[in-house]
C-alpha cells in the first residue's frame, strides 16, 4: 500500500483515498496499540528526526511514541525561534542533520511554509507537524479518526470549529480535510478571530454559537490563544466566554448526541467549562490515544515499511 | 540568455552611426525608421545623416527600437553597507545591461545616505560607472522619521531628490514638515505610502488566500490610507510629491482623483505589480516576496489602466538585491524585494506592449522621457544637441531569465524562470557604449 502524496505538508491537496487509506491504517494501529506487546517491526533501522522549533509537548511525545511502537529510531532536534535567532540558516540545519543518513523528518514551525521548503532542500521524507497558521494534518487526521471510530462515518456528519480561527493551523487543516470527505464545516469565532475575507473559504462562515452548534454532530472547540491577544481581538476573557464558552447551559443548546472536541491544550473555564470538558460526550482523551495511531499510520505509509 | 559585456564610462569618444533603426522619441513624439548620428558625446543628426558624417562604429538597428537612455526611479545600490548584496559597480552594470543610463539610488544604504558627505561619496564612486547615478537623499535623519536631513546641502553635493525609502514617514506632522521643506529648495519628495501599524508584521497580502497559507496579511487599505495622507498633505503645502511602487486599486483612484484635482503628484509601479498577482505566491516563491506585497487581479488590472490613462507615470524597477540566505528559509523572516534592473525593461514589453496595453511610445515614456522630467534631469530625449543616451532594443527577442546571467549581485528575481520578450543590445552613454550584448 502507498500513497499519492510523497510528504505531508498539509491536507489542502490529499485526496479523499489518501486521507481514507491512513484512516483505515490508524484503526490498524489502534487495535495493535490495544495488545500486550505494543511495538511492532514495520520501520527497524529508520531514523525519523523530530526537528521542533516551536515548543511542543503533546505533538512531540505522540510522534515519538508512534516511531518508538514502529520501531523506528526517533533523533530529537528541539530549539525555539527561527533560523534568524538560531544564526544558522535553515537549508545548513536541514543538511546538516540529513548527512549524518537520516529517512525522514517531522517538522514543527512557527513559520508557514517551512515544511514546503525542507522538501526543497532534502530528499527525506517530510511530515508537517504544525507550521505557522497554515497546517497541522495529523491533528486534522486525528480528528476525522476519532470522528468515524464514534459515529461509524464522516459523510453528510456536520461539525462546528469555534474559537480562534483566525490563528488555527488546526482549524484550517480540518476545513480542507473535511471538505474533501464531504463533511459540512460551519467555522464559528467573532469577527476579529475570523480571517478578514472568509467569502472564498469554501466552508460555512458564523460569528452566533447558537446557529454552529445547534445541529452539529460535532462541536470542536479551539482555545482563544491568549497569549497572541496584543491587538485587542476581544475585550475580555469574560467577554469570550459569555459568547463562545461551552458550558452546561450551552451544551444543553446541542444535539443529545453531539461529540465535543479539543485539539488541546484546554483553557478550562474559557472555551470550555470542565464540568463539559470531562462529561461523557467529551472525546478529547480519545484524540490523543488516536493521535498515536495516526502518526503511526502516516509514518508507516510515507515510510515504506513492511507490516 | 546572453550575458553581454559592460565597458567603464571613460569620456573616450568616438563617432556612432546607428542606422535603420524605428527611432522612438516621446519627447518630440517621433516614431519613425531612421539613423542617428553620435559625435562628441552628442546627438548630431536625426533621421537623415549628412554625407560628409563619418563614423567610428556604425550600429545596424534594422527591426530595433532606438530609443532615450532609461531613467530608474528607485534603484537600492546597497553601498555603502551591504556590498555582499550589491555594490554601485554591479549596480550600475545591472542597469546599463537593463538599458538603463540613469538611475535614482535609494537612501536606505549604511550608513543611511542622509548628509552631504554620503551624497559625495555615491557621485564619487559612480564617476566612471556606466550609468548615471542621481542619489537620493534620506528625507530625515537616519529615515529614522524624526529630524530633517539637511536637504540643502544635500541638494549642493548632488541629491535630486529626498525620500522616505524602504519604509514610510509615520508621524504626519513630520510629513508636513518634509513636505515644506523640500518646497524650499522645489525638491521632489518621494514617499514610501505604508500604515505600518496596518501592514504590521504581513508577509504577503491579506486575503483568504493568505488566510489559507497560514501567513499574516498586509491589507490593500494600509498602503491606500497612507498614500490618502500623503496626498492630502501634498494638496494642504503645495510639495510635488511622488509615490513610489503603487500596487492598489485604491492608491491607483486616489492618485487619478488628485491629479483631477491639480494637486502636484506622481506616481511609479514596478513591473511584478502589473505582471502578478499574490497567487503567484503560492509554494512560497520567496522571490516574490515584496513589499508592499502582490495583491489580487482586480488591483493588476486597476494598474495597468492607470499606466494606460496615466495616472501612474513612471515604471521603475524597486531594484532589490538581496543574498541568497536573505530569500531562503522561513517565508516570513525572509527580506521583501526582487533584484529588477535586467528584467524591468523586458517585463514591461511582454506584460503591456505585447498585449496590446501600451504604445512602444508610451512605454518608452514612462521609463525614460517622465523620469527625467520628475527628477528635473536632461536626459528622455533623441533631440539633436542632447546627450547621446540611448539603449537600443530588440524587441521580439524571446529570453529565459536566468538570474546567473545577471549582472547585479541580487539572484532575487521574480521572474527567475520565465520567458520574457524584449531585449536591450546596445547602451550607449553620453555618445560611449557602455554595454553590448
Amino acid at each position: 500500500m502507498s500513497l499519492q502524496i510523497k510528504h505531508l505538508l498539509g491536507l489542502k491537496d490529499v485526496s479523499r483515498e489518501d486521507i481514507t487509506a491512513i484512516l483505515d491504517s490508524a484503526d490498524h494501529f489502534a487495535e495493535v496499540l490495544n495488545r500486550d506487546i505494543k511495538t511492532v517491526p514495520t520501520l527497524r533501522g529508520k531514523t525519523v528526526v523530530n526537528f521542533f522549533y516551536e515548543n511542543s509537548t503533546r505533538t512531540r511525545i505522540s510522534f515519538e511514541m508512534a516511531e518508538k511502537r514502529l520501531s523506528a529510531s526517533p533523533l530529537n532536534f528541539s530549539t525555539s525561534g527561527s533560523s534568524v535567532s538560531k544564526g544558522e540558516t535553515l537549508r545548513d540545519t536541514i543538511q546538516n542533520i540529513e548527512a549524518m543518513k537520516i529517512d525522514m523528518v517531522v517538522v514543527r514551525h512557527g513559520s508557514a511554509g517551512v515544511p514546503k521548503f525542507l522538501t526543497e532542500c532534502t530528499d527525506a521524507t517530510i511530515i508537517n507537524a504544525g507550521d505557522g497558521y497554515h497546517e497541522h494534518p495529523t491533528q486534522a487526521l486525528l480528528d476525522m479518526m476519532t470522528i468515524r471510530q464514534r459515529l461509524g462515518k464522516l459523510e453528510g456528519l456536520k461539525v462546528a470549529i469555534v474559537g480562534d480561527i483566525l490563528h488555527s493551523r488546526v482549524a484550517r487543516s480540518n476545513a480542507w480535510g473535511m471538505k474533501t470527505m464531504g463533511m459540512d464545516v460551519t467555522l464559528c469565532a467573532p469577527t476579529t478571530l475570523l480571517p478578514q475575507h472568509t467569502e472564498s473559504l469554501g466552508v460555512k462562515v458564523t460569528t452566533k454559537l447558537n446557529d454552529a452548534i445547534s445541529d452539529a454532530d460535532v462541536v470542536m472547540l479551539l482555545r482563544p490563544q491568549l497569549e497572541r491577544q496584543t491587538h485587542g481581538l476581544f475585550p475580555s476573557v469574560r467577554e469570550y466566554r459569555t459568547y463562545y464558552g461551552i458550558d452546561r447551559d450551552k451544551m444543553n443548546l446541542m444535539r443529545d448526541d453531539a461529540l465535543i472536541m479539543h485539539p488541546g491544550p484546554i483553557n478550562r473555564g474559557v472555551e470550555l467549562e470542565s464540568e463539559v470538558a470531562d462529561c461523557e460526550r467529551s472525546v478529547i482523551l480519545d484524540q490523543v490515544t488516536n493521535g498515536v495511531a495516526t502518526r503511526m499510520a502516516v509514518l508507516y505509509l510515507l515510510g515504506g515499511g513492511e507490516q | 540568455m546572453k550575458k553581454g559585456t559592460i565597458f567603464s564610462y571613460t569620456a573616450d569618444f568616438k563617432n556612432i552611426l546607428i542606422e535603420n533603426g524605428r527611432i522612438i522619441d516621446p519627447s518630440t513624439n517621433r516614431d519613425e525608421t531612421g539613423s542617428i548620428a553620435i559625435a562628441d558625446g552628442k546627438i548630431v543628426a536625426v533621421g537623415t545623416i549628412p554625407a560628409d558624417f563619418s563614423a567610428e562604429r556604425t550600429i545596424d538597428a534594422k527591426g530595433n527600437w532606438v530609443v532615450p537612455g532609461l531613467l530608474d526611479l528607485n534603484v537600492h545600490l546597497r553601498e555603502p553597507g551591504r556590498e555582499d548584496k550589491e555594490t554601485i559597480d554591479s549596480g550600475t552594470a545591472a542597469a546599463a545591461a537593463g538599458g538603463f543610463t540613469g538611475i535614482a539610488a535609494m537612501p536606505d544604504t549604511d550608513p543611511v545616505t542622509d548628509s552631504q558627505a554620503k551624497i559625495r561619496y555615491i557621485c564619487y564612486r559612480s564617476e566612471k560607472s556606466p550609468c548615471r547615478v542621481y542619489p537620493l537623499g534620506a528625507a530625515t535623519v537616519r529615515l529614522a522619521g524624526e529630524e530633517l536631513a539637511p536637504f540643502g546641502e544635500m541638494l549642493e553635493a548632488g541629491a535630486h531628490a529626498v525620500a522616505g525609502s524602504g519604509k514610510p514617514v509615520t508621524h504626519t506632522a513630520m510629513i508636513k514638515n518634509i513636505m515644506n521643506y523640500a518646497r524650499n529648495f522645489d525638491l521632489p519628495y518621494f514617499a514610501h505610502c505604508e500604515d505600518t501599524m496596518l501592514s504590521g508584521k504581513g508577509a504577503m497580502n491579506e486575503s483568504s488566500l493568505s488566510s489559507w497559507m497560514g501567513l499574516p496579511g498586509s491589507p490593500s487599505v494600509a498602503e491606500d490610507i497612507d498614500v490618502a495622507r500623503n496626498i492630502a498633505l501634498a494638496a494642504y503645502t503645495g510639495a510635488k510629491l511622488h509615490i513610489t511602487h503603487v500596487s492598489t486599486k485604491g492608491a491607483v483612484d486616489q492618485i487619478r482623483l488628485a491629479k483631477q484635482q491639480g494637486i502636484a503628484v506622481t506616481a511609479e509601479t514596478a513591473p511584478h505589480y502589473f505582471t502578478y498577482t499574490e497567487e503567484d505566491l503560492q509554494g512560497y516563491i520567496a522571490n516574490r516576496k515584496l513589499n508592499p506585497p502582490l495583491r489580487q487581479e482586480a488591483d493588476r488590472q486597476a494598474i495597468i489602466e492607470a499606466l494606460v490613462d496615466g495616472t501612474l507615470d513612471v515604471i521603475a524597477s524597486d531594484h532589490s538585491p538581496h543574498t541568497i540566505e536573505d530569500k531562503s528559509g522561513e517565508f516570513d523572516h525572509c527580506r521583501n524585494g526582487a533584484s529588477g534592473l535586467e528584467t524591468t525593461l523586458a517585463a514591461s514589453i511582454t506584460a503591456l506592449v505585447k498585449l496590446g496595453h501600451l504604445s512602444p511610445m508610451e512605454l518608452i515614456r514612462r521609463l525614460s522621457t517622465t523620469p527625467c522630467d520628475i527628477l528635473a534631469v536632461n536626459g528622455g530625449t533623441l533631440s539633436v544637441g542632447s546627450s547621446a543616451d540611448i539603449a537600443i532594443i530588440d524587441p521580439e527577442k524571446v529570453w529565459p531569465v536566468d538570474t546567473m546571467q545577471f549582472h547585479s549581485k541580487g539572484r532575487n528575481s521574480a521572474f527567475a524562470g520565465e520567458s520574457l520578450t524584449g531585449e536591450v543590445l546596445f547602451t550607449i552613454l553620453n555618445g560611449q557604449i557602455v554595454f553590448e550584448r
